[in-house]
């Protein structure tokens, strides 16, 4: 699949986004973090703006962005409506938690529940855009159980390396946002190479033979193409450079979305205030790295069924 | 709403390919994009049309494949267009409702007005079916030509989709694939129509019909026929211009 620049924005910075505002929320819901104003105005303004960004720049790719607001009335059956309504809905659980902690400088009662029903509705749209991938049938390589769930565990993963750069940079980091950056970091790993693996061995979904239906013959070769130059199909669907290098891409989205961030996180507690956040930064911008070099791996490497008209075996 | 209707529909409009007369002329093609070039989705635009990359909007293709080897292998064309499938992801994913299949007919269309450009019904379509015109910004695909088949400051025998009815080989149908008794119902009966790619469970409309068995078919070849020395006129031809060509 050709990999817009847009879609990887928008798919990595809202889930950082949302990451960052559910760690956050939990933290002063639980009291584990005192609701200290700047900290707060700092947090949830990055959080905001990570989003915001995000679903803004999901507009970029449209031929008319103009009419973006009819994608908010398909919620009965598209993922991607869904994923709309459920990211208009976050930000009201968000402004509460931000007017109790920056305005007010206490999270209690109404305050507190914004603070609760902040992961829950960051999760809900999370899942939701990883689903609008997942509900594709005819990408074999997205529809697959673990997808939406990757989605949720990577921005959980990304927002909370995220927050504990923030909070350390403010002298509060400690063992709990270590914990839950380390924690979450590992999970995602864990969830991420389970997918390779399944889909690496996984049984084709369809092939040649099927597509055109004239298996009883034998193997099916394409002799001449429908057009002289690639068509629309070829150009959004047949994107192969980096089926070609993904066993060197996914190594490298190890180490930087992975192993760096792991080292540097763990390591940050242990050091004094300045080296601390020093390996905070280095956790923060190799886990941004490695989520871009993630999330453009899963969009370039995707195979098409449409593409077994093109020449393709099987996918 | 992007939720498909209640399944059946009444009718179930679509067409029949018959893989074993077609020629691989492109013609239908080539009539699709004249007839939509003016129609619903007009314009189908075009970009560097004469030079060496064209690019553009094409609701029909004419792949061609090579199947199988040796003696048994077969060479066939391969027209593919939208499927008007009973169960269309590409009008689930849609999330603006620009995309519907009705349910009168079962025709698959898009509304360009509501359209926003998200590509996401091409991403759903195993087919290949949906075509995005980066200039108009906008989904566009077959519509079975619905200004053809309801028209009716058309004849009646021109009420057929353009593919259809400019053919020459007769290799595509149209009719109500909903109604067994139909002609094209009863041509998919008969020669074992079949869906392309089952495994995406779309449930497509349109069918194929299979390239028939090489040994049964008008083409096996009969045995070129022998000039007979025992008989007739061509016998003493033979005999005489035999002998003279012993001496």
């Amino acid at each position: 699949m050709h990999p817009a620049y847009s879609i990887i924005f928008f798919t990595t910075a809202s889930g950082l986004g949302y990451g960052l505002l559910a760690v956050a929320a939990v933290f002063v819901g639980t009291g584990w973090l005192p609701p200290a104003r700047e900290l707060g105005a700092i947090i949830i303004l990055v959080g905001v703006v990570l989003v915001t960004a995000g679903l803004l720049s999901s507009t970029f790719h449209l031929g008319h962005p103009e009419r973006a607001w009819r994608a908010f009335t398909q919620f009965r059956s598209s993922w991607l409506s869904r994923e709309g309504v459920a990211a208009v809905l976050a930000y009201v659980p968000v402004a509460g938690l931000a007017w109790g902690w920056v305005r007010l400088g206490e999270v209690t009662g109404v305050w507190l529940l914004a603070a609760w029903l902040t992961p829950v509705l960051a999760a809900v749209t999370v899942y939701c855009t990883g689903m609008i991938y997942a509900s594709l049938k005819a990408i074999p390589r997205w529809h697959h159980p673990l997808v939406p769930w990757l989605y949720v565990a990577l921005g959980l993963a990304t927002g909370a390396v995220g927050f504990h750069l923030i909070v350390a940079m403010f002298g509060a980091a400690n063992f709990r946002s270590a914990g839950v950056a380390v924690a979450s970091l590992l999970a995602a790993a864990v969830l991420k190479i389970g997918y390779w693996r399944s889909i690496d061995t996984a049984d084709p979904v369809a092939t040649a033979e099927t597509a055109t239906g004239l298996g009883g013959f034998g193997s099916v070769r394409p002799l001449d193409p429908p057009h002289t130059a690639p068509n629309y199909l070829q150009k959004e669907m047949g994107y192969r450079v980096a089926r070609k290098h993904a066993r060197k891409l996914r190594n490298i989205t190890l180490v930087t979305l992975f192993a760096i961030p792991l080292v540097g996180v763990s390591l940050s507690v242990f050091a004094g205030f300045f080296l601390g956040a020093a390996l905070a930064v280095i956790a923060a911008l190799s886990v941004g790295l490695g989520i871009l070099i993630e999330r453009w791996l899963f969009f370039a490497e995707a195979v098409h069924v449409v593409t077994l008209y093109y020449g393709e075996k099987a996918a | 709403m992007t939720s498909l209707p209640a399944q059946p529909t009444p009718k179930r409009l679509g067409l029949v390919i018959d893989l074993d007369t077609c020629v691989g002329c492109h013609a239908c093609a080539v009539n699709c994009k004249e007839w939509n070039a003016g129609g619903y989705h007009a314009p189908l635009t075009d970009f560097d049309p004469y030079g060496a990359a064209p690019d553009g909007v094409w609701f029909n293709r004419i792949h061609s494949y090579e199947a199988g080897t040796g003696a048994d292998a077969r060479v066939v064309n391969f027209p593919k267009s939208c499927l008007h499938c009973d169960n269309a992801p590409c009008v689930t994913v849609c999330p603006t409702g620009a995309s519907y299949k009705r349910g009168s007919d079962g025709i698959v269309l898009v509304e360009e007005d509501k359209c926003i450009g998200c590509k996401l019904c091409s991403w759903a379509c195993p087919y290949g079916a949906r075509e995005f015109d980066t200039d108009a910004g906008v989904m566009k695909k077959c519509t079975l030509c619905i200004d053809r088949i309801y028209n009716e400051n058309l004849e009646e025998v021109d009420r057929v989709p353009a593919c259809v009815a400019t053919c020459p080989a007769s290799a595509r149908h149209f009719g109500d694939l909903g109604d067994p008794d139909s002609s094209v119902s009863r041509l998919v009966a008969d020669r074992g129509g079949y869906d392309l790619m089952p495994e995406m469970e779309c449930a497509p409309t349109n069918k194929y019909l299979p390239v028939r068995d090489k040994t049964t078919g008008a083409g096996a070849t009969l045995p070129l026929e022998d000039a007979s020395p025992e008989g007739g006129f061509l016998g003493w031809v033979d005999r005489l211009l035999s002998d003279a060509s012993a001496v």
